[in-house]
Parts: structure tokens; C-alpha cells; sequence
């Protein structure tokens, strides 16, 4: 290319307001969509978080008991209410809860590797259900075993009851004895007395999808015994495959001919795990969205602002561009021109707003609890946007090179 | 000569079709982008009781000591034996200890299924204090709060519900199998976001059904239907226990009227943790707060970082957007040197040569701002997508959000025809003539 960047600057000082407006949009856009696209990811990230339920035939039900009873005519009426869940033939399986993976709420206890040890050592997630948990929830058991009816404990809530068993997530188990030595190792969750692993699960989901979870994520504890709280119940329950729907019609029906003495509130008592999914995420969702609209519509902006300078920019110099041409240019090194004064403004810009994407970015780690970014996401908004621009100048360049050199002779 | 100008205007803008579109898509798309999420961050950063919002406040001691508290920050609740203990010193004008109840109203009429009913244990203070509006009957009395009785407050909707909207006071109503007099219904009342339960909700939930006595809702050994949370090892077997322990559960507010009761109330928390300290109860220096309702929203992060984000890049997105409009109308208005050179050159002055492209840009704002106004309706109504359903439903497109969309649009666009109004004033008279 024999074209040089000594005459482009010197034009380009003579069209400061525009060149700068220019160069101080990409730099913006570049610094706003780099934040964007990284909330994006992260929250896609979020959306994608596996659950280790087997969320195509898996939906909780959410009971709430409607008269004051004893911890003993709760637990005979959860017995009663789980052999009639079961019986139903288009139910696999199901289990009493005290909570589900993405409920949004639930329990969580802080885990101490020694009983008197004040400063925990992590937090997990709580659950408590009965033998029939593991099987309910489609959760894959990759060592040891599940628990046996005898271990399973009537539990009220007036009590703190520890069972001496429990399972875990693999997630914690690898956090409290790193190198796969967990199981039959014991730990302390909050508790006087500690508490054997006796299984460990491939994953499982906290209930808790907050920020405050962030840390502890994937860390959960399964406890044997029937939750048995004066205030409700959740039943966790597996349909056969492809029964979900009709799993979902029955159960309500089965648990209302049991006792007619609860509530499932018709809002949001029966939940199928795409509507759980749907509401632990939703913020997430949104999120995703509105930065993906922010984004797509500041590029077009952008794009569209570089037409609009650059027409006037060639409609200006139409007398220029003819005399050059006039004098040998070709029709090549017009186009050419106006490219590399774009990449030149471009180039500026960019390094501009990369600086601030950063300095946002930075920002935001302090004030918002964000991650740092990766700086793969300033490399690609960079080029998207010089790319962004060559393309939006493209037209109004190859209008350029095509000016007459006669346009030289009129109007001097 | 403002009439002409306005028609100057548009006549131009008609004159570029192209231009013209790019600039009011441009004002348009970014201020309904601002405004939008504006909509949200406005319903979810206000003040849910301006009158009175710097006379309560919410205190907290530190039960759980430096190893085990939340940052250094003292819990966000009280247990029960601080609880009880501040509410018995009674060093603040009104007072309330309160906590969340999940209860179920019983089949009776023409209902044969229970009722889920959503509530709150409180003490008789809470309704003067957080001035509930009454629609029959009214709140109990201290003395009722002594004589622990089976007396409810339940809200207009529950009243509907119930008794079909009709006057109900001293009628029964029964919950979760106990029976409780009616002494109150109220009107709607749903401060968003909640302040005075933050500890339990995250700020934004339906109407609360009912309210009654604490100390009723402690004869029944009515655990929370909110947030409970503890530290250490747990070791209670019943409900005596559970109330000794280190579980924090119960939300305290007091109202005090002025510098002076703030001060005096402070050195009572402080003096009340330094004889827990003395007692032994706690190991540690005190550790206390007293904040009023704004700190403790702002304390507990009740808008959420999402609405903060949106509204902050959603005004980068318009920033870039105003970036983008002085650049075309710098193009727009130079591309007509040669006509401000004619228009100089017969006598026109800078000042009105100024005046006319500033209010030609106004044109341009309006008629952005009208775009934005467009996008702004369609967005509040299709904001579900954007943020969780209690939230949303909160975004209203109200009188005052139409005027500041197009207020906004307008001065926003003249600030920006500053510079190119001013460069076209600037056209030197002599050099257009010349050339052309």
C-alpha cells in the first residue's frame, strides 16, 4: 500500500470535533459492550449451572400443613402421604424434603472439621429427606452408599436432631478432604456430635441462588430423616418418563384424599423444574437479555454514526477527492484512504475504551461484588469494533472513489 | 421569529430523511433505554415511608462476637432473650418487636378447603409507628399485648375474602385451628420495597393477611415463616431451648423523635451491651447499631446490583447516544454552510443564526423523545422479561415518567447542539459566498 498516514493526520486536523466524536463513541461503545458481553456470559454461566436433578421428570410439591399437629401426626400423615405419591402409577418415586436444589430459600449449615472449632470452615446446604431422596431426584451416587430405612429419623424442627450419617455432594466432600478420601471421614455441620459420610453424590444443586452462595457452590449435605415441621413439608416427586404431566394432575388429588386438612397453593405449590429453573434464573435472564439489546442496538448506533460523518466527511471533500484523482489517484487509493482513516480513528478509540472498559470493569468488581474480566473480552470487542467500523465506512468510501475527476474542474 | 425558526426546522428535517431518522432513532433508543430501567430503579430506591423514615430505627447488638458475626457487622436480627430485653427497657417513644408467621385460615362459609394466610407477629406499637391506614376497627392495646389475647388485625383483602368485605370487627376469625377476634381490617397497605422486614423478605412481596400479638404468637410457639439463623453448635430439644439459643429471628424497631433520643437510645444499646458483656453473655466489647430506615435499605442492599447496573449502562448507552447525535447534527448543520453564509451575509446575526439551529435540534429531541416515549411504554410493559415478577410489576409508565421522557429527550438534545450550533454561527460569511 503506498498510501501514508502523514496526509491522513494532517486532514484529519482539520476535522478535530468530528474525528474526536468519532474515536470518543467507539471508545464508549467498546468500554459498554465489553462490560456487557461479560455480564452476559456470566450470567449465562449462572443459567447453565447443572442441578443434578433429573429435571425432565422431577416436580416438588410445596405443603403446607392448615392445623397445628404434634411432630407424631405430621410424621404418620407424611408416611401415609408418601405410600399414596407412590402408589400412583405414573409416579416413579418420591420423597418428603425439607428442600430442593434452585428452590431460591432454604436451609444451610456452617461445617466445622472439629467439634470446638469457632470459625467455620465452609457452609453447605441442607437437606433432609428419606431413603427414597436419592432415587427421587435422579441424583447419581459415585461412592458409598444411600441410607437405610432405619437411619431415617423423625425430625421436627423444635429440635436440633443430628443424624450420624450423612451424604454428600462430591463438590464438598472434595472441599473438606481434597483428594477423594471422604468417605467414612466425619465432620462437625453445627452440630455437639459429628456426622459420618457414608455416600457421595456427583452433584447437587444448593437451594440458595444468591450472590452468598456464590462461594459454597455445589457444597450440599443430605441428612436422613423425615422433616416432619409443624409448618409444611416439600415432596419431591419423580414421574415415570414422559408422565410428568399427568404425574403432576394425580399427585395433588392423591395427597387431597389423604387430608384435606392442608394447602398447596395454587400459585406456586406444584412446580415442574423448568418453572423452577425459570424463577431461580430470572434475574440471570433478564439480565442476559437487556445487556444483549443494549449491546446490539449501541452497535448499530455506532455503525450508523460512522456512515453518517463519513458521507458528510466525502460530500465535503468531493473537490479534494476529484483533484487527487485528477492527478493519478487511483480509484483504489481513495477507497484505501478513507479505510485507514477510519482504522486510524478506530485504532484510537479503542485504545481508549479499553483503558475504561477495564477502569469499569474494576469498577464494578468493588461496587457490585463482580468478577475481574477476562481480558479476552476487551481482545474481542476491539476487533469487533475496528471491524464494525472498515464495514460502516466501506460505503461511504467506495461512494468516495467514485468521484469524477472532473469534479476537480467545477465550481474552482 | 420562534414559529419560523420551529418550521425552519422541520423543513430541514424533512430535508434529510436519513439523517433525520438516524438522529431521533438514536435520542429515541436511548432515552427509553434510560428511562425504562429508570422506571425500575425508581420503584425499587424509594423511600417507603417519607414522613417518618428518619424517626425509626432498627437496633442491633452484636450476640455473636468478632469470630462469628457478619463481617464485624452485628446479626440482622435479634435473638429472642436482646429482644425481649430491649422491648422490657422501654427507653424509646414506640416500640415493635416483630417476625413473619405462616398460618392457614380454616374452611368455614362457602369454603371448603383452607385458606394459606400470610402475617406477622407484632407488638400493638406497630401500627402507629408504621402509620397503617384503617379501613374498620383499628390495632389492640398495650394492655392487650400483656394479656397476651387472641386478637388479629387482618387486611382488607383477607376481609374480602372472609367476610366478603363487610365491617368485621369482634367477628371470629380461625387460624390454624385457634380461634382469634377480629379487632381491625386494614386498608391497603404494602410499603415496597418492606423495610421493616428485610431480615425475611428480600424488600417486595404481596400484602401481608394478618397481624397479631407477639406475645400471642409466642404462647402458640410459632416458629418464624422467615429467616432464622444461628451460629455455632445447635444443641436445643424444644421450644425453651430454641428460644435461649443464639438464633437470630426477631426484628426490633423503635421510634424516637429527634437528635437527642437517638442519642440517648444509642448509649442505652451500648450500656445494655456492655452489661451482657459483664454478665458473661457475651466475650466481647459491644457491638451495636441503631440506623433509621434509609441506612438499613441501604445497609441491606435492597435495590438490587441488577437495577443499579441497567439504569448505569443503560445511561452509558445514552451518553454514546448524544455522542453520536452532535456528530450528525455537526454534519447536518455544516452541510448547510453555503446557506448560513447567504442568510449571514443579508444581516442574519450569530445570536440568531444560534437560536435557529438550537431550536432545530429541539425538533429533533422532540420528536426523539416522542420515539422514546413509544419504546418507554412497550418496554415498562414488557419488563417481566427483563426482571423478576415482584420487581417488574413495580415499573409503571406514569404521568411524571411520560414528562421526564420527552423533558429529558429535549434538553438532552440541545445541550448536545451546543457545540454544532454554535460551529454553524461561526460560518464565515465571505469564504461561502466565495466559493460558491
Amino acid at each position: 500500500m503506498s498510501l501514508q498516514i502523514k496526509p491522513i493526520l494532517v486532514a484529519l486536523r482539520r476535522h478535530k470535533a468530528g474525528t474526536l466524536l468519532i474515536a470518543l463513541q467507539i471508545a464508549l461503545t467498546l468500554a459498554i459492550v465489553c462490560n456487557a458481553l461479560f455480564i452476559i456470559h456470566q450470567r449465562l454461566a449462572n443459567l447453565s449451572q447443572r442441578s443434578g436433578v433429573d429435571e425432565a421428570d422431577v416436580f416438588v410439591i410445596t405443603n403446607q400443613w392448615a392445623v397445628d399437629k404434634s411432630t407424631q401426626q405430621i410424621d404418620a400423615q407424611v408416611q401415609a402421604d408418601m405410600a399414596a405419591l407412590r402408589q400412583l402409577p405414573s409416579v416413579r418415586d418420591a420423597a418428603p424434603a425439607s428442600g430442593y436444589p434452585l428452590a431460591g430459600v432454604g436451609s444451610d449449615n456452617f461445617v466445622t472439621l472439629t467439634p470446638d472449632q469457632v470459625k467455620p470452615t465452609t457452609d453447605s446446604a441442607v437437606y433432609v429427606g428419606d431413603e427414597h431422596l436419592l432415587d427421587t431426584l435422579g441424583l447419581r451416587l459415585i461412592a458409598g452408599r444411600n441410607f437405610r430405612s432405619d437411619e431415617v429419623l423423625m425430625t421436627s424442627t423444635q429440635q436440633a436432631v443430628f443424624p450420624p450419617v450423612v451424604i454428600v455432594s462430591k463438590t464438598l466432600a472434595d472441599r473438606l478432604f481434597p483428594g477423594g478420601s471422604a468417605l467414612g471421614k466425619s465432620f462437625y455441620a453445627m452440630s455437639a456430635t459429628p456426622t459420618t459420610i457414608i455416600g457421595i453424590v456427583d452433584s447437587l444443586h444448593r437451594q440458595g441462588t444468591s450472590q452468598w452462595n456464590k462461594p459454597y457452590a455445589g457444597q450440599s449435605l443430605i441428612w436422613p430423616g423425615r422433616p416432619d415441621d409443624s409448618r409444611g413439608i416439600y415432596y419431591i416427586v419423580r414421574a415415570r418418563p414422559g408422565q410428568l404431566a399427568s404425574a403432576m394432575r394425580a399427585a395433588p388429588k392423591a395427597l387431597f384424599a389423604q387430608d384435606r386438612m392442608r394447602i398447596i397453593d395454587p400459585k406456586d405449590g406444584l412446580l415442574d423444574y423448568a418453572q423452577i429453573r425459570h424463577r431461580a434464573y430470572d434475574s440471570d435472564r433478564g439480565m442476559a437479555i437487556l445487556m444483549g439489546i443494549i449491546s446490539a442496538v449501541l452497535l448499530a448506533i455506532t455503525a450508523a454514526g460512522i456512515v453518517g460523518l463519513t458521507s458528510f466527511w466525502v460530500g465535503q471533500r468531493r473537490k479534494q477527492i476529484g483533484v487527487r484523482r485528477a492527478l493519478g489517484a487511483t480509484r483504489n487509493n481513495i477507497l484505501h484512504y478513507f479505510l485507514t482513516e477510519n482504522l486510524l480513528i478506530g485504532l484510537a478509540g479503542v485504545i481508549v475504551g479499553a483503558v475504561l472498559a477495564i477502569g469499569i470493569n474494576l469498577w464494578m468488581v468493588t461496587r457490585f461484588e463482580m468478577d475481574r474480566m477476562s481480558l479476552l473480552y476487551v481482545g474481542v470487542g476491539i476487533l469487533a469494533l475496528l471491524l464494525l467500523g472498515q464495514g460502516a465506512v466501506f460505503a461511504p468510501a467506495l461512494r468516495a472513489s467514485r468521484v469524477s475527476p472532473v469534479e476537480a474542474t467545477r465550481s474552482v | 421569529m420562534f414559529g419560523h425558526y420551529l418550521q425552519l426546522g422541520l423543513r430541514s428535517l424533512r430535508r434529510n430523511p436519513a439523517l433525520t431518522a438516524l438522529m431521533v432513532m438514536a435520542i429515541g433508543f436511548g432515552v427509553a433505554a434510560s428511562m425504562i430501567t429508570y422506571s425500575v430503579f425508581r420503584a425499587v430506591s424509594g423511600n417507603p415511608i417519607p414522613d417518618k423514615s428518619a424517626q425509626l430505627f432498627i437496633p442491633q447488638v452484636d450476640s455473636w462476637g468478632p469470630q462469628q458475626n457478619e463481617k464485624g457487622e452485628p446479626p440482622e436480627a435479634l435473638n429472642y432473650v436482646d429482644a425481649m430485653a430491649l422491648m422490657r427497657a422501654q427507653q424509646a417513644k414506640r416500640q415493635t418487636l416483630l417476625y413473619p408467621l405462616l398460618m392457614s385460615v380454616m374452611p368455614g362459609g362457602d369454603r371448603d378447603l383452607p385458606l394459606a394466610a400470610n402475617g406477622y407477629a407484632v407488638d400493638s406499637d406497630f401500627f402507629p409507628m408504621f402509620e397503617v391506614p384503617f379501613q374498620y376497627g383499628g390495632g389492640w392495646s398495650a394492655q392487650d399485648d400483656q394479656a397476651r389475647s387472641a386478637e388479629v388485625v387482618i387486611s382488607g383483602q383477607l376481609n374480602q375474602k372472609l367476610f366478603g368485605g363487610a365491617d368485621s370487627v369482634g367477628h371470629m376469625v380461625n387460624l390454624n385451628g385457634h380461634d382469634y377476634r377480629v379487632v381491625g381490617v386494614t386498608g391497603h397497605w404494602n410499603p415496597k420495597p418492606r423495610f421493616f422486614d428485610l431480615f425475611s423478605t428480600s424488600g417486595f412481596k404481596d400484602a401481608s393477611d394478618f397481624y397479631m400479638p407477639f406475645s400471642r404468637a409466642l404462647d402458640l410457639k410459632a416458629r418464624t415463616g422467615g429467616r432464622n439463623s444461628c451460629r455455632g453448635s445447635l444443641t436445643f430439644t424444644g421450644w425453651e431451648d430454641y428460644l435461649q439459643s443464639n438464633c437470630v429471628w426477631i426484628t426490633p424497631w423503635v421510634e424516637l423523635d429527634g437528635a437527642a433520643d437517638v442519642a440517648h437510645y444509642r448509649r442505652f444499646l451500648e450500656s445494655y451491651a456492655a452489661d451482657q458483656q459483664r454478665a458473661g453473655r457475651f466475650a466481647w466489647a459491644p457491638n451495636v447499631r441503631l440506623r433509621n430506615v434509609m441506612q438499613w435499605l441501604d445497609h441491606e442492599h435492597v435495590v438490587p446490583p441488577e437495577s443499579r447496573i441497567s439504569l448505569l449502562v443503560a445511561l452509558g448507552f445514552f451518553l454514546i447516544c448524544l455522542i453520536n447525535t452532535i456528530g450528525l447534527l455537526l454534519a447536518k448543520f455544516l452541510r448547510r454552510a453555503g446557506e448560513i453564509g447567504v442568510r449571514r451575509a443579508l444581516g442574519a446575526s450569530r445570536r440568531e443564526i444560534y437560536t435557529q439551529y438550537l431550536i432545530e435540534a429541539a425538533t429533533v429531541g422532540l420528536a426523539g423523545g416522542v420515539l422514546g416515549l413509544l419504546l418507554t411504554a412497550f418496554g415498562v410493559a414488557g419488563v417481566g422479561v427483563l426482571f423478576p415478577p415482584q420487581i417488574a410489576k413495580l415499573a409503571q409508565l406514569d404521568l411524571s415518567l411520560v414528562g421526564l421522557t420527552l423533558l429529558v429527550a429535549v434538553i438532552a438534545t440541545v445541550l448536545a447542539a451546543f457545540y454544532p450550533a454554535w460551529r454553524a454561527a461561526r460560518v464565515q460569511p465571505a469564504w461561502q459566498l466565495k466559493s460558491s
